[in-house]
């Protein structure tokens, strides 16, 4: 899951320079680095929501959790645990 | 009344955090018209300074021009000073309508509604034309205007990379199922001064059967060879479903901006978007100014052309003096520092010089793309700017940034 959203975070959010000069794990910081903002997070939410079948309630897609990759998988494993209950 | 102590504190935590952040934002006092020369009382209390203004959006020099101060003191002494009351029920005049007649010919567009400002018609243009089948589309660098009026609207949203084509193509592709795409951009971006690419983003539009909404705040009156703005710069006139703009930059100065576009589109505002219809109608003397900027403007192409040579001539000379600025061809010329604390330390020594100017750093502007944001005006002349760049060299020195590269700044001052 790691690898597959930091493609798509590489992919949707930089350009081609800035994906191959910039280091991006799973800790590094995406809304509060300015990398991701929060106005275009919508495309990451809908790509989640639509690669692992689950839905993310907007209260819980915020900014803090949307901050690094290792939130965002927590949400999601959240939401998949829930789903598979 | 209860103003409880514990909600004073984390408001005073949150204003401390903001100065500590450096990004309290403070006004500086001008005792003078606003024109190319002002004179500006800062910090509260100082003497005051006599300054060349590099950051007002007074692009053609109208702001306090005798023929549009005329316009409004006629008005003021025939129509009044204010109308109490919203358009739709006694807030429109005679005067409201000829203005939305001369935008629409002005623009080359269908009709028009004005609004109290341009934030206003942003703030309500996609609510009251879009719903939950649609699609808004949006280039990442929009104004926060537009982001806002996004935010109140209820059609899904997506946006593409800045001025990207080819995803704004995937996202286009992506979104077919919808009733309505809307490709939303900007038509010269504040911060950058760049053009959105509207040939480009007409044609993609037309090939995915989507529509083009453009905010073309910081190009009508100037940009395109009559000053119509980007859309006629690209040929695309008459291509555009929704065009916002503002008379508070270019065209004035004053306030007010308008939805400019398709028929149904400007009724339906005029039916549904609520800063149109719970906010009072624009002051007589605007709108009787406004009349008199687009006469003007339809008149003669002389203070864009002016404003043209201007620009150029300010790119040339800070590109020649050694300084990083953004490409582009527009009278917004950012002239990059990468490191915030430089570009304002530069700023305040410029004024210090007799230059005003801001600094511009996240989050206004990506983290690291720190920057002066120069705008030039009709109003300045060759001389005025020659002594500007002396400034700015002068400046430019101190801080041992001239010749320097991006890399070389960085390497210099960090981000």
């Amino acid at each position: 899951m790691k690898e597959m959203i930091i493609e798509y975070i590489k992919k949707e959010y930089l350009d081609e320079d800035e994906a191959d000069d910039m280091t991006l794990d799973e800790n590094t910081p995406l809304i509060s680095s300015g990398i991701v903002d929060s106005f275009s997070m919508v495309s990451l939410k809908r790509f989640l929501e639509k690669k692992y079948g689950v839905m993310l309630p907007d209260e819980e897609a915020t900014p803090q959790a949307f901050d690094t990759v290792t939130s965002i998988i927590a949400l999601v494993n959240k939401h998949l645990a829930k789903k598979g209950a | 009344m209860a103003y409880p102590a514990a909600v004073r504190e984390a408001w005073l935590a949150e204003l401390a955090g903001i100065r500590e952040k450096g990004i309290y934002k403070e006004e500086r006092f001008i005792h003078s018209p606003q024109a190319a020369h002002i004179s500006v009382e800062f910090p509260s209390g100082s003497a005051l300074r006599e300054v060349v203004n590099l950051c007002a959006n007074n692009y053609l020099g109208l702001s306090s021009h005798p023929e549009v101060i005329a316009a409004a003191h006629k008005a003021l002494d025939e129509r009044g000073y204010g109308m109490s009351r919203v358009r739709f029920i006694c807030g429109t005049q005679d005067l409201h309508r000829q203005l939305e007649q001369k935008l629409t010919e002005f623009l080359g567009t269908e009709d028009t509604i004005l609004f109290p400002s341009c934030l206003d018609a942003n703030a309500g243009v996609f609510e009251a034309v879009l719903g939950p089948d649609d699609v808004m589309i949006s280039d990442r660098l929009v104004h926060a205007s537009i982001v806002d009026g996004i935010r109140l609207c209820k059609a899904m949203h997506d946006t593409y990379k800045h001025c990207d084509m080819g995803h704004l193509e995937e996202k286009l592709r992506e979104h077919q199922d919808k009733r309505v795409r809307l490709v939303i951009t900007d038509g010269v971006f504040s911060m950058d001064g760049d053009f959105a690419p509207l040939d480009e983003i007409v044609a993609l539009a037309e090939k995915y059967n989507a529509m083009v909404f453009l905010d073309d705040s910081h190009a009508s009156g100037f940009i395109g060879r009559t000053g119509r703005g980007v859309h006629e710069h690209f040929g695309v006139m008459g291509r555009i479903d929704i065009i916002t703009t503002t008379l508070g930059k270019a065209l004035g100065g004053a306030s007010g901006g308008c939805v400019s576009g398709r028929k149904e589109i400007v009724e339906l505002c005029r039916q549904k978007a609520r800063p149109y219809l719970f906010s009072n109608a624009v002051p007589p003397p605007i709108a009787a100014s406004a009349i008199k900027v687009l006469e003007i403007l339809s008149a003669t192409t002389e203070r864009r052309d002016k404003l043209e040579v201007n620009a150029t001539f300010w790119r040339r000379g800070l590109i020649d003096a050694g300084f990083v600025i953004k490409d582009g061809e527009s009278p917004i010329v950012p002239v990059m520092l990468f490191n915030a604390k430089l570009a304002q330390d530069i700023a305040r020594d410029l004024y210090y010089e007799g230059i005003y100017v801001v600094g511009f750093f996240f989050p206004v502007v990506a983290a690291g793309q720190a920057r002066i944001r120069t705008q030039l005006s009709a109003d300045h002349d060759i001389p005025m700017l020659e002594r500007a760049l002396e400034s700015f060299k002068k400046v430019g020195a101190k801080y041992g940034i001239l010749g320097l590269d991006k890399k070389g700044i960085i390497a210099k001052y960090g981000l």
